[in-house]
């Protein structure tokens, strides 16, 4: 008789520390599978690339910092996406939200210099969160009267954003001809963050970390975070226990597009000080990945963005180093996203080969 | 001689033994019920036979000489055939089209062909088909005969029947055994899986018992009753009489008069429905799945469209005047100070939130009475600990999601959960539907405490023997229709299954009290 050669077996739930060994093993395996990668590319030795990548990601101070950034950016998009995701909303439009919340920011600063900075910032703060919301709004409120696909509409919208940033940009213009907004408010340092323990991420690094929590607990022990929780698992159950859907699904969307406003608002004043259709980069993208492997949970995002962010300025180093070019880092962020996305496989599930006890 | 022969078959999901050495054999030309629990790993066994899933040890022999099935095209090639409880045709494609579906693709559609192929079959078996109906033009029972036509069509000399008869009026069950026996005389060798004793007893030739995966042994069913066929499937003697206390000071709770609905579809699925619900008594309703029966209790629970016009009263016990409830959301009902429990029929889908421990889902309806904008956990968990030790819900804790318990279990916590807060109506959907007998008869207690306490209990059911025995009156809905209120005392089965299929004009005063 011929036997399947590979079957496919469910498991059973899985203990804490199996899971955590698992990832494990998967990141150890992404590293040495690089590792071949990079020395059949550049016949260099993977343990110096690493090392190289480390120096690339935390070498000097100002690396370090600029690697925080970025995992601010990720983790702060993160979290905005957070509930919406747990609701089962699909918000694709997390760039757009962030580029209205970058414009509204840029025009703060540019119209409203003179306020002085307190007043700047609680108006950008404000201002950015409230356009994020607005663009996220359209889709929740058609998803909810007239359930519209709110993957299509959020990610319409973004292409919308995209050209508004184009609008401004033009509008801007500084200088004259150069096609960009250049740095604003380069003398006065208005709507700038400043710089607190030698950095000027400080201010946003504490934003992040008050998101956070914010976000662990409205998710974890409020009521609007139980009816995120039912509304996602099944809205008839929620019909059911009597939570009104289209409430929660508007009141969640406005929330998640807000905080990628604020987002977007961190972009501006507290790292390029300009805005431009590249603001947000396609870390909106990025944070949708980052949301879901952690599924959900604030600390794990903080920690994801982490890792995403060091894959990316360490990778970029190595590829100046090795001088190749930037497709080379993104491969190497590629193979360990594959990795780590495909242990969730064997956590779930497992693989027999060929037929066990057959003969007796 | 064997036409299947099972051998130290096994079959593992995660920590789950769905069947573990399981070894006997099916006769030639045999009508064999196969009977168990649910969860006992009937359908598991039968579905390596038509190479749904592979058996992790043991094999199986056809016609006394081992095969490896790794996919239903190896069970057609061998003659096995298998009829599944969810069907598994194409809703846009007619009957014709649904039976070469998946066969040859070179091979050009005949239409003239298959029609005739079709009718010779039907002739044979005394079937009715219809080869250019489409598959959502039919009813559940044509759907059914157009499966087990599909299966003779690919040529199957050995037929398996998942619970066929679950969706089935008691003469359209008569009308499917009568086929079997046809096809028995013909030769086939059919396997029929249920759990309905008399079903047992009146068609299959021998009985083979599961019980939790293992094999118990298989008995002549001249041989059988009741009572010793369900001996074996529990594993201990069982009391198979359902109790029906007196009815004590019956109060009028609700009176619904005049309802309409019309679903998503435009379909209308509730017509003119007007009954009376009484606290101290259960209220059966009976009907063929998707006669409205879903739909009644969901507008009663205000979570159906009503249309325009009729009325739902609710009598609260001390209150003088009755209160309007139609057109309410769930939330309102409740805050007009009506004490309406609801077990829906999906469970999982309606009732629970899967992904929830205990805990969290006995805050489903009542979460906002926590604190400012806090949920409080406290009460919750107190409550699910009390209703796991007293419903004995088998689960490793009361924060593991409920998705992970067992079907019984998954209706202990839902049951428990509805009767926690102290209704005056109860409305259950499908209570029993997949729980094994031990279950089954632990929720007819708790309905009929409930009734003792004075509760307004609505019970719809699926399986009539029960209604019969359990419920004090039966509504019969058919075609959306209320088709008569019927004395449970008095009822027969076969007027309750009439009235299920054909509408009965009332005369004044039959059926009523």
């Amino acid at each position: 008789m011929n036997e399947p050669l590979l079957r496919i077996v469910k498991n059973e739930a899985m203990s804490f520390k199996k899971k955590v060994l698992i990832r494990a093993v998967a990141v150890i395996l992404a590293l040495l599978v690089c590792g071949i990668v990079i020395t059949l590319i550049t016949g260099y030795n993977p343990v110096t690339v690493y090392v190289t990548m480390t120096q690339g990601a935390f070498g000097t101070k100002t690396r370090a910092w600029s690697t925080v950034k970025e995992m601010l950016m990720l983790s702060c998009i993160a979290i905005g996406l957070a509930p919406a995701f747990k609701m089962k909303f699909w918000n694709i439009g997390a760039e757009g939200q962030i580029l209205v919340g970058g414009i509204v920011s840029a025009g703060c600063m540019i119209y409203l210099a003179k306020i002085g900075n307190a007043g700047l910032f609680i108006l950008m703060f404000l201002l950015s969160a409230l356009a994020g919301a607005v663009w996220a709004f359209l889709p929740a409120l058609f998803k909810a009267k007239f359930n519209t696909n709110e993957t299509l509409f959020t990610l319409m919208m973004n292409y919308v954003a995209i050209q508004l940033t184009s609008y401004f940009v033009a509008k801007w213009e500084n200088p004259i001809g150069s096609n960009t907004v250049g740095v604003i408010n380069q003398s006065g340092h208005e709507g700038w963050f400043p710089k607190i323990c030698g950095s000027q991420y400080f201010i946003s690094l504490i934003m992040v970390l008050v998101l956070a929590v914010f976000m662990h607990i409205y998710l974890k022990y409020t009521k609007h975070g139980y009816e995120i929780a039912v509304v996602g698992e099944s809205e008839n159950t929620a019909r059911y226990a009597g939570i009104s859907v289209t409430k929660v699904v508007i009141r969640t969307v406005l929330l998640s597009g807000a905080i990628c406003g604020m987002a977007g608002f961190m972009a501006v004043a507290g790292a390029s000080h300009t805005i431009s259709t590249s603001t947000a980069g396609g870390r909106g993208f990025t944070a949708i990945i980052v949301a879901w492997l952690a599924k959900f949970d604030s600390a794990t995002m903080i920690l994801i963005s982490l890792l995403l962010a060091f894959l990316e300025s360490g990778s970029s180093e190595i590829a100046s180093k090795c001088h190749l070019n930037d497709f080379a880092s993104k491969i190497v962020i590629g193979i360990i996203l594959f990795f780590i996305l495909g242990s969730e496989f064997f956590i779930n599930y497992k693989l027999i080969v060929g037929k066990k006890g057959e003969k007796k | 001689m064997a036409a299947i022969t099972f051998e130290h078959i096994s079959k593992r999901f995660g920590s789950v033994n769905a069947n573990s050495d399981v070894s006997f054999s099916v006769n030639k030309g045999e009508i064999l019920a196969l009977l168990g629990e649910n969860g006992s790993g009937k359908t598991t066994l039968m579905n390596m036979l038509s190479g749904i899933y592979y058996p992790d040890e043991g094999r199986i022999l056809v016609d006394d000489k081992p095969v490896s099935i790794r996919g239903p095209r190896d069970a057609y090639a061998l003659g096995i055939g298998m009829v599944h409880q969810h069907f598994k045709l194409v809703d846009v494609f007619t009957a014709a089209e649904n039976l070469v579906v998946g066969l040859d693709p070179d091979k050009k559609l005949d239409r003239k062909a298959i029609a005739a192929d079709i009718k010779e079959i039907c002739d044979k078996y005394q079937f009715d088909v219809n080869p250019d109906k489409k598959v959502y033009d039919m009813s559940v029972s044509e759907k059914q005969t157009l499966e087990i036509v599909k299966v003779l069509y690919r040529g199957a000399n050995i037929l398996i029947l998942d619970e066929p008869t679950a969706v089935l009026t008691p003469q359209e069950t008569e009308r499917l055994f009568r086929v079997l026996r046809n096809m028995k005389q013909d030769g086939k060798t059919v396997i029929i899986i249920t759990h309905k004793l008399h079903e047992v007893l009146s068609i299959s030739d021998r009985v083979a018992i599961l019980r939790k995966g293992e094999y118990i042994e298989t008995v002549d069913t001249a041989d059988a009753t009741e009572e010793k066929l369900t001996e074996l499937m529990v594993g201990k003697k069982v009391d198979l009489e359902i109790e029906r206390p007196e009815v004590k000071d019956k109060k009028l709770r609700l009176e619904i008069r005049n309802i309409n609905c019309i679903n998503s579809e435009g379909v209308k699925i509730l017509k003119d429905i007007s009954f009376d619900v009484y606290g101290g008594e259960i209220l059966g309703i009976a009907g063929i799945s998707g006669n409205g029966q879903k739909e009644l209790l969901e507008a009663i629970a205000g979570l159906e469209q009503i249309e325009e016009g009729g009325s739902i009263k609710y009598h609260a016990p001390d209150a003088k005047e009755a209160v309007e409830m139609k057109g309410m959301t769930p939330r309102h009902i409740r805050e007009l100070g009506v004490h309406l429990s609801f077990v829906p029929e999906d469970r999982l889908g309606m009732g629970l939130v899967g992904s929830m421990g205990m805990t969290e889902n006995m805050m489903l309806k009542d979460y906002s009475k926590g604190r400012g904008v806090f949920t409080s956990k406290k009460a919750p968990r107190e409550l699910a600990e009390k209703i796991k030790e007293e419903l004995e819900v088998v689960t490793p804790g009361v924060t593991t999601p409920v998705r992970r318990l067992s079907g019984g279990n998954v209706q202990k916590v839902l049951v428990g959960r509805e009767i926690a807060a102290s209704p005056t109506v109860l409305m259950t959907a499908y209570a029993v539907r997949g729980l094994d007998i031990n279950t089954s008869y632990t929720i007819y207690h708790l309905l009929n405490e409930q009734k003792k306490k004075g509760v307004a209990v609505i019970y719809v059911g699926e399986d009539l023997d029960v209604l019969l025995a359990l419920c004090d009156r039966i509504l019969v809905l058919c075609g959306g229709q209320a088709n008569g209120i019927l004395d449970g005392h008095t009822a027969d089965k076969q007027e309750v299954g009439r009235r299920m299929s054909v509408i009965v004009e009332e005369k004044d005063g039959e059926g009523h009290e």
